[in-house]
């Protein structure tokens, strides 16, 4: 067996190990057997990137066909820092916080895994597709696997909004398809320029694609769906959501803006690249000032993703090699402080059914080692050293200096005060508040959407020190991850070096 | 290629615009939750027909193994064919979960259904 054929094992895994938690139930076998799949996937995941480490990028076309008709899977040095993202958060959650399990939505958190797995592994614009649908599937039914009528409504939006995502970023691979006649990412490296970066069909794709991906995203218009569908679902369902929904997009826009369409396309396009910009700029502002007037925890989050993935953005549109290792280092560092904030925010509402940020007044007295935790992956969003937070919007900071675009400069300067300012709420709530106030005193602020009113536990409703223990384990693992990568931040952005400086 | 035909494959283009626009409004603007979904298959089918017919060739046979061509491109076809699976799929997810919402509210309204959960409606100030 050569380190190829883990490629395509890379997918298989999950997607037919999935089948296995369906047969078996909700039995305590079916989830032994799902918790050894995940643990499966995270050995190969990083037997891959040892692979890589050591004889460079891995790359094998399914079935033995020739590369112009078959699907080819690539695991380069950035792809492989996100299947092992997917694999370990993936693994990590669901033998820690996952506790109100069936065993047919079992099978849902591996095909979640499996969808997005594939994304990030496939070389092949419809390939990318599939795996987007498959993995948007799984979440759809994920978030409606709640009981209660809430969560089904938030699911009905949140997949409509996602399939018209999905949608439109097909109709753009199809105007790919009719201008250059291949689906292979590589060879369309190549044809594009041939058929003229400026031609009508190339800057339709490019923006079908933008939109599309930008839906999944949740950029500024087009998030409304991301607040209700984490808010309404269950506590690790929205933690797995949180730490991989949004941020395997983003992975997949940074490998088709720059391995796809290439810097070059921006530089002939300026209107492409103002427009990414712009959207950019306008989810940060926007991000910032939804996340400033929410009282919501869950909600609170959501907004503070649109502000993170609106920086993403900006780094794809600067596109110079510091902008483009900023956006990556940013995909991570949202993904592992969301991922730890929304365990402990779920570890407040079932143990003092805490749900907005009144009610974390003086909560660090009950659960010191959480609360610092939440301050850690607050640090980290708002992007204080020595975080890898810092090192995302450093890199940023940089690029744009570098590039003269002096208002994005000003606008990643004013977007860390604006998180100084929300993150400094809640972190002022949970130590030094002055006193406790009643539990769901304040009402809910929506924007459009609905208010989080079902089933409130009563105060402190009985969660089992196994349980709490392993949560705040979550909780620790992530705030140690992000001052781990923060300092590790230089070896992240030279891992990641030779193919962004190979894009641009 | 002749008149006929470009004139063919330009209305199937138009066909196509119509069904995106048409599924895209009925999305947005239906308030009954059953013709939201259906607005969705509309848009999805507008973007099936696109790739259809820009696979179609003038005088192209169906794609199938035999001496003689010339055929029209298969490639679209078969992509199309997954893209139908997939908007099966989601159509049944959709599906299921409208009938979980109108089995606990005995509506099929988008807004009834939130008037009924939200009761009297939430103040939109931020907080001090």
């Amino acid at each position: 067996m050569t380190p190829s054929d883990l490629l395509p094992l890379l997918v298989a895994l999950p997607l037919v190990g999935a089948v296995a938690p369906f047969v078996l139930g909700a039995t305590r076998r079916g989830r032994v057997v799902t918790a050894g799949i995940l643990t499966a996937q995270v050995a190969l995941a990083l037997a891959v990137t040892v692979v890589v480490a050591t004889s460079g990028p891995v790359w094998t076309v399914v079935g033995g066909l020739p590369a112009a008709v078959g699907i080819a899977l690539v695991v380069d040095p950035v792809s492989s820092v996100f299947v092992v993202l997917v694999a370990v958060a993936s693994w990590l959650l669901y033998v820690t916080v996952r506790t109100d399990a069936t065993g047919p939505t079992d099978s849902l958190w591996l095909l979640f895994t499996a969808g997005l797995t594939g994304m990030t592994v496939t070389a092949d614009v419809f390939n990318l597709y599939v795996f987007l649908e498959i993995s948007g599937l799984a979440a759809y039914a994920l978030v409606a696997s709640r009981r209660g009528t809430r969560a089904a409504l938030a699911a009905l939006h949140y997949l409509l909004v996602g399939t018209v995502g999905a949608t439109l970023y097909l109709l753009g691979v199809g105007y790919l398809y009719v201008a250059t006649g291949t689906l292979a990412m590589a060879d369309l490296r190549t044809a594009l320029p041939a058929v003229g970066y400026d031609s009508p069909l190339v800057v339709a794709a490019f923006v079908l694609i933008a939109v599309g991906l930008g839906v999944k995203l949740a950029l500024f218009p087009l998030h409304a769906w991301k607040p209700d569908a984490y808010a309404a679902s269950a506590l690790d369902v929205s933690a797995l959501l949180a730490t991989l929904g949004s941020t395997v997009p983003g992975y997949a826009l940074v490998r088709l803006v720059f391995d796809v369409f290439t810097g070059s396309f921006l530089a002939a396009v300026p209107l492409a690249e103002v427009g990414l910009l712009a959207a950019g700029l306008v989810s940060v502002a926007a991000g910032g000032y939804l996340t400033f007037r929410q009282t919501d925890v869950r909600r609170f989050l959501a907004y503070s993703s649109i502000l993170q993935f609106g920086l993403v953005v900006v780094g794809v549109a600067l596109a110079t090699p510091a902008a483009v290792t900023a956006a990556l280092v940013l995909l991570v560092a949202n993904a592992v402080a969301k991922g730890g904030l929304y365990v402990a925010v779920g570890l407040f509402d079932r143990e003092f059914g805490a749900t907005t940020v009144a009610d974390y007044a003086r909560l660090a007295r009950d659960a010191p080692v959480v609360a610092v935790g939440v301050a850690c992956a607050f640090a980290s969003l708002v992007g204080l050293p020595p975080t890898v937070g810092f090192a995302g919007k450093w890199y940023l900071a940089l690029a744009a200096v570098e590039t003269r675009a002096w208002l994005v400069a000003g606008v990643v300067l004013l977007s860390t005060l604006v998180s100084l300012a929300y993150a400094g709420r809640v972190v002022e709530r949970l130590f030094l508040a002055p006193e406790p106030v009643a539990v769901g005193s304040a009402p809910v602020v929506t924007d459009g959407g609905e208010a989080a009113s079902e089933a409130k536990p009563a105060s402190g409703t009985a969660v089992s020190p196994a349980f709490r223990r392993r949560a705040t384990g979550v909780v620790v693992v992530s705030a140690v991850a992000l001052v781990g990568l923060g300092l590790g931040s230089t070896a992240l952005a030279e891992w990641v070096a030779p193919v962004v400086e190979g894009w641009l | 290629m002749t008149v006929t035909s470009a004139l063919s494959q330009s209305g199937a283009y138009v066909v196509y615009a119509l069904l995106v626009g048409v599924g895209l409004f009925v999305l947005v603007d239906e308030d009954d939750l059953v013709k939201k979904v259906v607005g969705l298959n509309l848009f999805q089918t507008g973007v099936f027909l696109f790739f259809i017919t820009a696979a179609f060739r003038t005088g192209g046979r169906a794609p199938l193994v035999s001496a003689a061509g010339p055929y029209v491109n298969p490639l679209p076809h078969v992509l199309i064919l997954t893209a139908i699976v997939v908007g099966v799929s989601v159509t049944a997810v959709a599906l299921a979960l409208v009938v979980r919402l109108s089995d606990a509210h005995g509506t099929f309204s988008e807004r009834e259904i939130r008037a009924k959960r939200e009761g009297p409606t939430v103040p939109e100030e931020p907080q001090p």
